[in-house]
């Protein structure tokens, strides 16, 4: 069967995410660990918002997080979205500190609930990109 | 009191109708405001020695259009927290002697150009996640979850500032709304419905701005800056600040207080930065008018309506009289400082006071 064409936004890459989605594409999570003082930042930058040291590795994360606060689109922005509406956006605090914006998937969205854990999962989007995403880590739901 | 309390006074405002006007421009809109605000100050072009430009493409090119060739300019970029920022920073070119009188000019044609706020090719676009509106949606389902707040909270703020723009000729907004209504309206990023969220309309809003000593022979009685603090806060640029950027105001706060030297008993309206009307509610707590956690419950008594405890937004605001970034706002708090307000005026108005909560946290007072 033929892939549907995958019309949501690509990454736009910078100089600093590559790494980032390098990983992705193989279904890891990995961030920026401080090789100075081991704080792990998002989104991707030069440097250690904590020590400012340019130096840092790809540390490959749990992959684990709990919802912090989230929302669902009514409005359509990118018309990739429109089958998704209404979709939700969470804040998904990580177990190694960083936040990132991100889609809980595979739940309803009357039910998710702040401090909901949640593990990521990876959906392919084209190629060349590949797009971390959450699912719940309950039971309940897994 | 601190040497910047009542150095610089507002002695002239100006804004050109609010709407949707295809047949002109930013500049255009632009240059009509500072044609008013001129001639509220009875001061030519040729008298403004600053200029301080947001949201016109170029402060050259506008100086060249309208005939003001300052010694001192600044152009600041295109977010409503430059408005008050602006503000500031013509404040000290006046205090330091880099210029005596500046006009701050302002002008958006968001409306007839269908400027979208969101749908950007952003970070976070993969994930559909754009636009401040579902970012402050994600910041009130926290506050509500954290405090107990509601959404019928907000709607109370929304109804007040209708109220307040029917009051008001200028405004954009003609028609009443109901708390109802509010609960009725659609999602736009729920748990935020259409009513949270400010209009986007075309205008321009211009001040000049002087030292106090020449403000005293100009025409209009000087309302003057008696106080101004900024405390910035980008720690979560990219994403949500987890207080809501509260500890960042509260040190606004003290700063503003102990700079004009009154606290917030003297306040007789405040002007609130409202982009969404979660906004209301964070500025609330931030500065200290109610306990943390307490602002929805704060607004529901109809305190922020005229002839309340703390009348807010006299002219309906961003979400009714006209998105214009804040300048719409500081000038409001200027006419009821004078007392120009007519219907909307708040009796006795001696101290007006702009919150902005933002990731800079800012906050200026106006006095007689
Ligand atoms: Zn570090």
């Amino acid at each position: 069967m033929k892939r549907m064409a995958y019309d949501k936004p690509l990454p736009q890459s910078d100089v600093w995410s590559p790494p980032f989605w390098e990983a992705a594409r193989k279904h890891e999570l990995r961030m920026q660990r401080c090789a100075g003082c081991g704080y792990v930042r998002f989104p991707p930058g030069p440097t250690c918002p904590r020590c400012l040291s340019p130096e840092a590795s790809w540390e490959l994360l749990s992959g684990r997080g709990r919802v912090w606060s989230w929302t669902v689109f009514h409005q359509l922005y990118y018309a990739g979205f429109k089958d998704e509406l209404p979709y939700n956006v969470a804040l998904v605090e990580l177990e190694e500190g960083p936040r990132l914006y991100t889609n809980i998937v595979g739940i309803e969205n009357g039910a998710l609930r702040e401090g909901l854990p949640v593990v990521v999962t990876f959906e392919q989007a084209t190629d060349d990109f590949t797009i971390p995403h959450f699912r719940s880590a309950d039971v309940a739901y897994s | 009191m601190s040497e910047l309390a009542r150095r610089v006074a507002v002695v002239g405002v100006g804004n050109s109708r609010f709407g949707n006007f295809p047949e002109s421009d930013a500049n255009g809109l632009a240059a009509e405001a500072l044609r008013n605000a001129l001639d509220d100050a009875a001061l030519g072009a040729d008298e403004i020695d600053g200029l301080v430009a947001n949201r016109v493409p170029h402060y050259a090119r506008f100086g060249e259009m309208t005939g003001v060739s300052p010694r001192w300019g600044a152009q600041f970029p295109a977010e409503g927290r430059m408005s008050g920022i602006s503000i500031e920073t013509a404040v000290m070119a006046i205090v330091t002697g880099m210029a005596s009188t500046v006009a701050l000019v302002y002008g958006n044609n968001g409306r007839s150009r269908r400027v979208f706020y969101g749908g950007d090719p952003g970070f976070w676009a993969p994930w559909g996640m754009t636009s401040p509106g579902a970012q402050h949606a994600l910041m009130w389902r926290k506050h509500m979850l954290r405090y107990g707040s509601t959404t019928q909270q907000l709607g109370h703020i929304a109804v007040a500032f209708r109220e307040h723009a029917l009051l008001n000729p200028n405004a954009v907004m003609k028609r009443p709304i109901t708390l109802e209504d509010h609960r009725n309206a659609r999602y736009i990023a729920e748990p935020l419905t259409l009513f949270d969220y400010c209009l986007i309309n075309d205008g321009g809003v211009a001040l000049i701005l002087t030292s106090a000593e020449r403000a005293r022979d100009l025409r209009k009685p000087p309302v003057y800056i008696a106080g101004m603090a900024r405390a910035d806060d980008y720690r979560a640029a990219s994403t949500c600040p987890d207080d809501f950027w509260f500890d960042a105001m509260q040190q606004c706060a003290e700063r503003v207080y102990g700079v004009a030297g009154l606290g917030r008993e003297a306040v007789d309206v405040l002007q609130i930065y409202d982009n969404f009307t979660p906004t209301v509610v964070f500025s609330l707590e931030g500065f200290g008018f109610c306990p943390q956690g307490e602002g929805g419950r704060f607004v529901e008594d109809g305190k922020l309506r005229l002839g309340g405890a703390l009348p807010a937004n006299t002219s309906g605001g961003h979400l009714s009289e006209s998105y214009m970034q804040g300048w719409g706002l500081n000038v409001e708090a200027v006419r009821q400082v004078r007392g120009e307000c007519g219907p909307r005026q708040v009796p006795d108005c001696n101290v007006a006071q702009f919150l902005c909560a933002t990731p800079c946290s800012l906050s200026i007072i106006y006095s007689r």
